[in-house]
């Protein structure tokens, strides 16, 4: 979606604020909602839709407030929409219905085996093979998508060229809508400032973003 | 933009900026995670354990001080560079360090021709197990948003001035590969343990906003 989040390339946004020593956490509710969210990826489901419920805050609200009360408005949104929560319930605190949850509650161990372990995102097999080689010229498609997709607005539509394949990984824009996850060829692309931003730009930065074979067409030279 | 110091300032979002919340706000916001963390547990959604667990190991195991022994490793092994360079994720195991956030691992050297920095422009993703959980300005609007279209403008504000003729690679995480940047090695450290080595290396110049000073 052309949501507030998919922020590259806007302007006016002012310094970057950084803070000396920072802690890890600054109020305790940021501890406990960080692990709210991890612990209930068990039954919460993928990343990206937990990202995507990000999205779909309002954008005014989303500018205004930080990034862990991103992650409660993510936390509350996905356990709404699954049924394991109610307003009224979020409201008093008081539990009322109880709808089972497809596994236990994962225990301390099995947290520290998952962080440890990870959950790696490829899903590589002897038929998975890339469409498109390293060095190959392309261009990012320029599509309308009203649900999530990392495919940034910045680079929809601009002409780069293929620098590495990762492998076959999960599809974001359908895992995200419980529509499998139709794992897909994913490449790192090289775009030039010029070909990003605009003609009048001369400096010879770059963006290497990584894009799925889907948001890519080759790009053939000439007519 | 760069050409305009105050180009940047009276920007309308600096309140989604600041990590200090007013106290009322900040109550306001104990008592609704306090409440949702109860109903959870209440459900036998999440167990109480693993919520600590969790805190834990991000606050206490991870951090940069992971990356700073990758990075000084490939400066005083050459062997061990190529390694971290040709498969980051299998190199960076050799020390301990991986998982969550971590599972696909790509390191970009800087050079005196090409300096590197890393975002996620669509969140905040970054290498938790190198470098524990971001810093609150890179997951503020401020940098997802500039630092693709006018890098240079960002290292400046850290303090990096580069000459015009290195190339500036912006290395946008928009999948589940994590980048870590491997800075270059300041001179005069030929002296220096490794151990001493990791001391000097800190979290921004993993990132790639800063260059890594000896001492």
């Amino acid at each position: 979606m052309n949501g507030i989040h998919d922020l590259g390339g806007l302007m006016g946004f002012g310094p970057v604020d950084a803070e000396k020593n920072e802690p890890v956490f600054h109020e305790d509710w940021q501890r406990r909602i960080f692990a709210l969210n991890m612990a209930s990826l068990a039954f919460l489901g993928p990343v990206d839709r937990a990202r995507h419920a990000i999205e779909r805050m309002d954008p005014l609200e989303y500018l205004a407030t930080s990034y862990y009360e991103h992650w409660i408005a993510a936390i509350l949104t996905l356990a709404k929409d699954l049924g394991y929560l109610t307003d009224e319930e979020i409201e008093t605190g008081r539990a009322g219905h109880r709808k089972p949850t497809p596994h236990p509650a994962p225990n301390a161990a099995m947290i520290e085996g998952l962080i440890r372990g990870g959950m790696p995102a490829n899903r590589d097999d002897s038929r998975t093979q890339p469409l498109l080689e390293i060095g190959a010229k392309v261009r990012a498609r320029n599509l309308e998508i009203s649900g999530h997709t990392r495919l940034a607005r910045y680079v929809r539509g601009k002409p780069g060229v293929v620098t590495a394949y990762h492998g076959h990984h999960v599809f974001p824009d359908t895992v995200a809508h419980d529509q499998g996850e139709h794992p897909q060829a994913l490449y790192t692309v090289r775009f030039e400032a010029r070909e990003l931003w605009g003609e009048n730009v001369t400096r010879r930065d770059c963006v290497y973003i990584d894009l799925w074979e889907p948001y890519l067409v080759p790009l053939h030279e000439g007519p | 933009m760069s050409e305009h110091d105050d180009s940047h300032h009276g920007a309308a979002a600096s309140r989604a900026r600041r990590s200090d919340r007013s106290d009322e706000h900040n109550r306001d916001l104990t008592e609704r995670v306090a409440r949702i963390e109860s109903l959870l547990i209440q459900k036998g959604l999440v167990d109480k354990a693993a919520l600590d667990k969790l805190v834990d190991i991000y606050e206490h195991d991870l951090g940069p001080m992971n990356g700073a022994k990758v990075i000084a490793r490939a400066w005083v092994d050459p062997a061990y560079k190529r390694r971290l360079l040709e498969n980051a994720t299998a190199a960076i195991a050799e020390l301990g360090f991986g998982g969550l956030q971590g599972e696909h691992m790509v390191v970009v050297e800087n050079t005196p021709r090409v300096h590197n920095v890393v975002v996620c422009t669509l969140c905040s993703c970054y290498p938790w197990p190198v470098l524990g959980l971001p810093p609150t300005w890179y997951k503020d609007a401020a940098y997802r948003s500039r630092v693709v279209i006018d890098p240079r403008s960002i290292l400046a504000e850290f303090g990096t001035t580069l000459e015009e003729d290195v190339e500036v690679r912006v290395w946008d995480s928009s999948a589940e590969i994590r980048y870590l940047v491997l800075p270059q090695r300041p001179e005069n450290t030929e002296h220096l343990s490794e151990e001493q080595l990791a001391k000097l290396i800190d979290r921004e110049s993993m990132i790639g906003v800063r260059k890594v000073r000896r001492s």
